[in-house]
């Protein structure tokens, strides 16, 4: 570890930090119906919206509504997208001549987009049309965004609202996330990406010819549109199969800094807007900080596993020394523009949050460097989180937080303002135990059957890493991978179609189901005897809840992966 | 409940053609009018033919060039279409190596790499030098790297080493406000200067 290294994540966290509250109260009067600054641009686009799919924009939804809503909308989108990648290759924009996609492969695709999984196991600029990219993939990119996000504003509703029916109309909040808070900011940083060397273009791949005379071909395509969205929407599908490893995807150290501070950005802003929106901004920093501090443990481990080097490498004579002249450590995986600092902030950053872009190859970090990405994605992505889905997660785990504490005191639990009874704490444990009942039960099959095992690249409990890392990244809804997983195959086409499933729809329902039930509620006026959801005290309460929850599920399974492998090294044995 | 089907139908056609053609389009346009080196692809050009692009590394193995990093990247197998082959730089189909840390290939692979390497200078192999990219067509080497190559590209052009520890010097790119990134070497950028240099004289 570097003094400059941990300047970079300091400068990282600062902007974060700083960046927070003012896009908190923008998002806040983007979802509250006021107007802003784009309104004079934006208002009749969406009038206009409104108008061809025949929606009222002052209806509100009650939360089943409101869910339905949701549900058929993806299912829509789903169909869209599948189709359009069975007949890309009759469709123009496709200059590679790609073929139609296999049906398992689509299905997979589709639902891992619709889901803002984005699990790659299409391969990019070798499967995919540049229509397919644009039409289908940059599509859902926005909307599959803009509907975690309205459904996180559902649930503050929920807790912000006294004795309503209703929480919201979810056609209303999907189009004013997508026009006022994604697209302008896709729109500029688009082009400061173009400018910092990310292609954009519909012409075919360039064939050029090496200073040592041999023919490469150069894959390009309309890049930047697709990136910036893939990170702001915490999305993670790659346009390459590299993804933001690619020069093309993520060509300089400006890059790469912005995409992780857009990752974290909207995840981090909606922390504030729930402040706002119930009414104190320090219930949102409170959640901000217990997110902060878990964010910063998995960057220490990360980073500092990283950089102390493989011991692997001693014998040959290698030199993975930090100095002027090199980054050091375990540069296996890695890209040199990057070094260690920014591939395990990059690392911690995309798997705190349900994003799963990379820019260095996790399969190749380090056991317990490895074990931070894993583990951030087994915590339920709730550091931060994806966008909307890290918020309304990080809720629930609230809910069981202050479900303990009621608990322990011998009190109704309620938190700003509302009452959690039985209903609630019965539907939030219902939500939290169906990603173990995917991602564990369907490692553990994989893990014993020819099917499952044919797919793993390592040997050893390496191997073992990678199929759990599958499934939790799939259940997870958050689309980075052990890479070197063949996940191309029927048996892991389908069971990932599974799990992405259930990771996002069946976690959605029971939490729409409470958004409902509190929005019902009254608010309580806070007094002597409430617990204070602002301080240290809620704050580490909040962390050890989601630390035990997520051992004590998952830390059996870890151990026969990363930890069984951090205890082989230095026995000489290899797999 | 049926009333939301409507929108639900309408809604994913309007985004789908304002996201996905609009939007996309646009930025197109517009990127290809203000900043058109990088929107296609930061192409090099030497003598009206393409070279390669600034932003993706190639595979060189001459003495007589720079080095970039070992690449993991893989083609369809020509003789059989279900098999890949080893395709260094392959910059239609991106990828890692995905060896895990105590993976029997790298460490075999490992080995070979630096027999190749001790040869051509005593001192430590830089790291960056004998492990794969995560993109497999990573443009940059450390600066290390760079320097650690010196003596066997000045004995392969016959110049002296002095002149090439300058031009790599000349070519280290530094961090962005002396504080982002890493200080790295475009590889393919100091080898366009070498022949400059050795064309010179």
């Amino acid at each position: 570890m570097t003094i400059n290294g941990w300047l970079q994540i300091a400068l990282f966290s600062a902007i974060i930090i700083a960046l927070t509250r003012p896009v908190g109260g923008y998002m806040t009067r983007v979802f509250g119906g006021e107007r802003t600054l784009l309104s004079p641009v934006l208002r009749p686009l969406e009038i206009a919206l409104y108008r061809i799919a025949g929606v009222d924009e002052r209806t509100e939804q009650h939360w089943l509504t409101y869910t339905v809503a949701m549900l058929l909308f993806s299912a829509a989108s789903f169909l869209l997208l599948f189709g359009l990648m069975r007949v890309q290759g009759a469709l123009p924009f496709n200059p590679q001549g790609m073929a139609a996609v296999a049906p398992d492969l689509a299905a997979n695709t589709a639902i891992s987009f619709v889901t803002n999984t984005n699990w790659q196991n299409y391969g990019g600029e070798g499967t995919l049309s540049y229509l397919v990219q644009m039409l289908g993939l940059t599509v859902h990119n926005f909307v599959s965004a803009a509907t975690g996000i309205a459904l996180a504003v559902a649930l503050i509703r929920g807790f912000s609202r006294r004795s309503s029916q209703t929480v919201g109309n979810f056609w209303v909040d999907l189009t004013r996330c997508t026009l006022y808070v994604l697209t302008p900011i896709a729109v500029v940083v688009a082009l400061v990406f173009v400018w910092q060397g990310m292609p954009q273009t519909l012409g075919a791949t360039v064939d050029a010819t090496t200073l040592e005379g041999v023919k490469q071909s150069l894959a390009l395509g309309p890049v930047a549109s697709q990136e910036v969205i893939k990170i702001l929407g915490t999305n993670g599908g790659g346009f390459f199969n590299a993804n933001s490893a690619h020069p093309f995807e993520n060509p300089t150290a400006l890059t790469n800094l912005m995409q992780m501070v857009m990752i974290f950005l909207l995840a981090a802003a909606l922390t504030n807007m729930f402040g706002r929106m119930v009414g104190s901004e320090r219930q949102g920093w409170a959640i901000f900080s217990a997110m902060g501090i878990l964010f910063l443990a998995g960057v220490l481990v990360c980073y500092g596993a990283e950089s102390g080097g493989n011991p692997m490498f001693a014998p040959y004579g290698i030199d993975q020394n930090a100095s002027a002249t090199q980054a050091g450590g375990n540069m296996e995986g890695k890209e040199v523009r990057f070094g260690i600092a920014n591939s395990a902030l990059y690392a911690t950053v995309t798997t705190d949050t349900s994003t799963g872009a990379v820019n260095s190859m996790h399969d190749s970090f380090m056991p317990l460097g490895g074990m931070v990405p894993l583990t951030n994605i087994l915590l339920g992505e709730v550091i931060f989180g994806g966008v909307g889905s890290g918020l309304y997660g990080m809720l629930l785990f609230v809910i069981v937080a202050m479900f303990v504490a009621g608990l322990m005191v011998g009190r109704t639990p309620e938190y700003v303002g509302k009452k959690l009874e039985a209903h609630e704490v019965k539907m939030t444990l219902l939500a939290l135990l169906c990603l173990p009942l995917v991602n564990i039960v369907f490692a553990s099959i994989a893990a014993a059957i020819p099917a499952g095992v044919a797919s793993v690249a390592n040997n050893g409990p390496h191997g073992f890493s990678e199929i759990l890392y599958a499934y939790s990244s799939m259940a997870g809804n958050n689309g980075s991978a052990f890479a070197g997983l063949s996940g191309n195959t029927l048996w892991y086409n389908l069971t990932g179609i599974i799990c992405m499933f259930v990771g996002r729809f069946f976690f959605i329902v029971p939490m729409m189901a409470i958004a409902g039930s509190l929005a019902g509620k009254r608010r309580l006026a806070a007094s002597l005897g409430t617990f204070p959801t602002t301080g240290g005290l809620f704050v580490g309460l909040l962390i050890g809840t989601i630390l035990i929850v997520g051992g004590l599920t998952y830390f059996p399974a870890l151990a026969l992966g990363p930890v069984v492998e951090h205890l082989m090294i230095g026995t000489g044995t290899l797999f | 409940m049926l009333k939301q089907l409507r929108p639900a139908l309408l809604m994913t056609v309007a985004f789908t053609l304002l996201c996905g053609l609009v939007y996309p389009l646009a930025i197109t346009g517009i990127a290809k009018a203000v900043f058109p080196f990088q929107a296609n692809g930061s192409l090099i050009e030497q003598n009206g033919v393409v070279i390669g692009s600034a932003l993706i590394g190639q595979n060189f193995t001459s003495d007589k060039y720079f080095h970039g990093r070992p690449s993991a990247t893989t083609d369809t197998d020509p003789n059989d279409a279900t098999k890949t082959i080893a395709a260094p730089y392959n910059a239609s189909n991106s990828s890692g190596s995905n060896l895990g840390p105590l993976s029997k290939a790298l460490s075999d692979r490992l080995k070979d790499d630096t027999d190749k390497l001790h040869a051509e200078s005593s001192v430590a192999i830089p790291v960056d030098l004998v492990t794969t990219s995560a993109s497999g067509l990573d443009p940059h080497i450390t600066p290390a790297a760079a320097l650690y190559q010196v003596a066997r590209v000045a004995k392969a052009r016959g110049l002296p080493e002095l002149r090439l520890r300058e031009l790599v010097a000349a070519n280290v790119e530094n961090r962005l406000f002396g504080l982002i990134g890493e200080p790295v070497v475009n590889v393919l950028r100091l080898n366009i200067a070498l022949d400059r240099l050795a064309s010179a004289g």
